[in-house]
């Protein structure tokens, strides 16, 4: 990750840079005494993260955040706890450090922005899937392509899944969990550990089961609202 | 009464005399200014200057382990931000700096 970080105190700099050094993969790649130069150099290169104080003269880091058009993630470094609720208002805020900051409440923080980083990521991936028609599977060395629309339900089967079509099924080595990353939500919902359905291919739900075409299928206690959710009821 | 000490730096450092050093070469750079510009902003009375300063520099408090001095500094911040200024408030932070400028010429 490429990070920058933003402190009108040469002290608070050195020791973000000192704890950067601690951990291989960041990457600090500039240090800022004020917002001005900071946006200066964002309308040119872009970081993955931002260490930003907040309570900085002239130009808060609050209102720095809201001078971002395409925000990357932000971990705020300050002395003050009182802004802690306003700062977690946006999503792309990853944590909220108090000064002195130790390596591994340091640590902690840059495993948080990670992981928003690669949740968004996996968003992207869904929106992608989402206006894709079809996908590509790996069936003895071949790639096969399969029309989304004609899927009705995939179910696992221990390291494989068997994907379900109008006119054929396919069994591949991979995990309900991975394909539903590449499904589109507005087709697909997973309503069981082990099935995922389209729910346009719905024929009728009876209690905790779906019926599509002409198999029955469980539906788990905790997917039910989200399926209910998802039908046009009259 | 609290001294100032080395552990969060000694911490930060992780047995590194080099990178100890250079923390310490910065706050004996930086502090001494930030010391005058606190007076200067006493001087001119500017009660937000005078907050941020104090803000700037409570931050070395923490550092150097004066965890009284620095919810002290705290309280003194926050009845700036109300625009009154503590005269007892004022003197216990002037008399920390007193004491970290004194520690730092034996670092």
């Amino acid at each position: 990750m490429d990070c920058i970080v933003i402190d009108d105190e040469q002290m608070a700099r050195v020791i973000i840079r000192t704890l950067c050094n601690e951990i291989k993969r960041i990457n600090l790649v500039k240090e800022f005494s004020g917002a001005i130069d900071a946006m200066k150099y964002l309308n040119e290169n872009s970081v993955d993260l931002i260490f930003l104080d907040i309570h900085m003269p002239n130009f808060s880091g609050l209102d720095f955040i809201k001078t971002l058009k395409d925000p990357p993630k932000i971990i705020f470094t300050t002395s003050d706890p009182k802004f802690a609720i306003q700062a977690f208002e946006y999503d792309f805020i990853a944590d909220y450090l108090l000064k002195p900051i130790e390596l591994p409440r340091f640590e902690k923080a840059i495993r948080k922005a990670e992981k928003l980083q690669l949740s968004e990521s996996k968003v992207e991936t869904k929106k992608e899937a989402a206006v894709k028609n079809d996908f590509y599977v790996n069936i003895d060395r071949r790639l096969i392509k399969i029309d989304l629309s004609t899927i009705y339900l995939i179910k696992a089967k221990g390291d494989y899944i068997d994907i379900k079509t109008e006119d054929k099924n396919y069994i591949v080595h991979s995990t309900l969990k991975k394909i539903e990353e590449k499904l589109p939500d507005s087709l697909f919902l997973k309503v069981h550990r082990s099935y995922i359905i389209n729910v346009k291919k719905i024929i009728d739900i009876e209690d905790n089961s779906v019926l599509i075409k002409k198999e029955v299928i469980p539906v788990s206690r905790s997917n039910r609202p989200e399926l209910m959710k998802r039908l046009d009821l009259l | 009464m609290e001294k100032p000490n080395l552990e969060y730096i000694d911490k930060l450092a992780r047995g590194d005399e080099s990178i100890k050093n250079t923390l310490i070469d910065v706050i004996k750079t930086e502090f001494p200014d930030e010391v005058e510009e606190y007076n200067s902003s006493i001087e001119k009375k500017d009660f937000k200057e005078i907050e941020d300063n104090v803000h700037r520099i409570k931050h070395k408090f923490s550092i150097l382990g004066l965890e009284t001095s620095y919810e002290k500094a705290n309280e003194f911040e926050k009845n700036l931000r109300e625009h009154n200024l503590d005269n007892m408030q004022k003197e216990y932070f002037e008399q920390t700096l007193l004491d970290i400028s004194l520690f730092l010429k034996t670092i």
